[in-house]
């Protein structure tokens, strides 16, 4: 579902903001915010707890005011403008903001008619979108009756009813079950599939990963790093070979072969016998590689080239100044 | 993609909405989504009529043999008016817990991240609660009814009380609004009002006489603006009033509708300034 991330056709970003700040109290919530997310595009915003990733979706979706900076979405400025914004994007805020007393078709036909369809326009979409979502057999049952996927699905149906261009999704796979994520993730993939932004804050990586062509890395309210999730990959420093050896010996024999074999010097661990290789050139040395312990007669447990995980970046870049 | 999921999300068709909806067409529709909410659960409106008819015949049948009245007259007929007015002063509870409830949940939010008037959310509680307390009002005076209870004043003068004991719900309400949205996210905050309703609700003409209580307390449940308008309904009723001296007893009426115009003037400004301080 992972788009190439390159933008198509250079359009105006579907979300602008440029230097945000937001106090509360004494802590500065946003300090110096800037982003852009490309048109059709999944933006993920990852940071640590209280980073400001919220603080900022509550800003961009007019449900609070930034002390100063200025956001643009789908064209419509925040502050001047919060009406438009509000017509052209939707908001699927961290706990599933559905009516629970409420059937899952009233919730959508309500939703429907607040946004200004008539009822029988209302009654029409709320059926489509329950279809889409898997809800039509659950759509009389009220929603307290649901699961926490069943649930953020109606969600997110509510946040569609009016084909927004932008889509605010803050954390929601926050205390899903893995079947209920799973659900979600296809849910959004498929949005952004037809073309709506996606602007997606969340603490799993591996979320961001899967769903997002582009990501940004927030720390204590701005943004500390920005790129596709491979362009971050390789900034944490590239490839590697690990080979798994079955004792101590092994181990350092396998690092006495293949010193020189990439140009840095192979890593030996004593305790898990286990061999770290850098591999600037990628599967050309690992092709070296294994053809040097085939010439040595040594045959590791297990060899592989192993990238960096979006974890490791985002520990390193979040925990850098800490500690 | 998984069983529980269909095809794709489909476009909606159709012309898109050009405008964004009335404030009052938007305050109508989640006055709706409330009556909506009773059809479902209808246990909720059930069990705080039953507290009401419980307090009645708490008051009517347990205390109301050891209570006499200033000026003579029948307990079971000066209750009745005063329990209606208790009635729609406790009504600050219930609208406050409802703009609590949302405001946690994160309706409130998903409502003002859609194109919706500012005062269509607010609206739509006094129209749910308006409604609701009609209902109730409608339960107590068949209620007294059937405990005895007769209205010997004419029938424009019955309306004028219900009128009058709306108005009160009305004026109220803003408070429940405002504390719904202020203090109500705190639980600790919320079971204080929930506390305090009861003496502030205890402290008027209500159940007895200000006459009988100590001056400076009698004073202040005279100024009560709950007394005011249990005042005004009893004489409008035709009922005992329990109060015969002082400035209630001579301008009930116009205190029942003064002391409401004066809780709107201050407290609906202050719930439209705490709605809008949410974006703070």
């Amino acid at each position: 579902m992972r788009a190439d991330g390159c933008g198509p056709d250079g359009r105006r970003p579907a979300i602008r903001a440029v230097g945000l700040r937001k106090r509360y109290g004494t802590l500065d919530a946003l300090d110096g915010f800037d982003l852009e997310a490309e048109a059709g595009a999944v933006h993920g915003l990852l940071g640590p707890n209280g980073a400001g990733k919220s603080t900022a979706v509550s800003i961009l979706s007019t449900l609070v005011e930034a002390d100063g900076g200025t956001a643009e979405v789908a064209g419509a400025d925040v502050r001047r403008d919060p009406g438009a914004v509000r017509r052209r994007a939707g908001l699927i805020g961290q706990h599933p903001a559905v009516d629970e007393i409420l059937g899952g078709r009233q919730n959508l036909v309500m939703f429907g008619r607040l946004l200004g369809l008539r009822r029988r326009e209302a009654a029409a979409r709320a059926d489509e979108l329950l279809e889409a979502f898997g809800l039509a057999e659950a759509a009389a049952r009220p929603a307290s009756s649901y699961s926490g996927g069943m649930r953020r699905r109606l969600d997110i149906a509510a946040g569609m009813i009016l084909d927004p261009e932008v889509l605010f999704l803050d954390e929601p796979t926050a205390g899903l079950d893995p079947r209920g994520r799973i659900d979600v993730w296809e849910a959004v993939a498929r949005i952004a599939a037809r073309g709506t932004t996606v602007l997606l804050t969340t603490q799993h990586l591996e979320e961001a990963d899967r769903l997002a062509h582009r990501v940004s890395i927030m720390k204590a309210g701005r943004i500390i790093a920005e790129g596709a999730p491979d362009q971050l990959k390789r900034q944490r420093g590239g490839d590697r070979i690990e080979i798994a050896a079955g004792d101590p010996a092994a181990a350092a024999d396998i690092g006495r072969a293949l010193t020189g074999a990439t140009g840095p010097a192979p890593e030996v661990d004593g305790l898990t016998h286990r061999v770290t290789v850098p591999a600037p050139r990628g599967t050309a040395d690992l092709s070296e590689a294994v053809r040097r312990l085939d010439a040595a007669g040594l045959a590791p447990d297990d060899i592989g080239l192993r990238r960096p995980t979006l974890d490791e970046v985002f520990l390193a870049l979040t925990e850098k100044e800490d500690a | 993609m998984s069983a529980h999921t269909a095809g794709p999300i489909p476009r909606r068709t159709g012309a898109a909405p050009s405008r964004r909806i009335g404030t009052l067409h938007g305050g109508w529709i989640l006055t709706q989504r409330e009556l909506a909410h009773w059809a479902r659960q209808p246990a909720t409106p059930v069990f705080s009529l039953l507290f009401t008819i419980m307090l009645l015949l708490m008051f009517a049948f347990i205390f109301g043999g050891s209570i006499r009245l200033p000026g003579g007259g029948d307990y079971i007929q000066f209750l009745l008016p005063g329990m209606m007015a208790l009635a729609m002063m406790f009504g600050v509870e219930s609208t406050m817990t409802a703009m609590a409830a949302d405001a946690k949940k994160g309706i409130t939010d998903r409502f003002r991240s859609m194109p919706l008037g500012d005062a269509s959310v607010s609206l739509g509680r006094v129209g749910a609660d308006m409604v609701g307390s009609a209902v109730e009002l409608a339960i107590l005076i068949g209620g007294g009814l059937l405990l005895g209870w007769r209205t010997t004043g004419s029938p424009a003068a019955a309306a004028a009380a219900v009128l009058l004991l709306l108005w009160l719900r009305f004026a109220l309400l803003w408070a429940g609004i405002c504390l719904g949205l202020t203090v109500g996210r705190h639980q600790g905050a919320e079971t204080l009002v929930q506390v305090l309703v009861w003496p502030v609700g205890f402290l008027s003409t209500v159940f007895a006489a200000p006459e009988l209580m100590p001056p400076w307390l009698g004073a202040l449940a005279a100024w009560n603006p709950v007394s005011a308008t249990a005042t005004a309904v009893r004489e409008l009723f035709g009922s005992p009033t329990g109060v015969t001296v002082g400035w209630l007893a001579e301008h009930a009426v116009l205190a029942a509708v003064l002391w409401p115009l004066a809780l709107t003037a201050v407290l609906l400004p202050l719930s439209a300034r705490a709605y809008r301080r949410l974006r703070r």
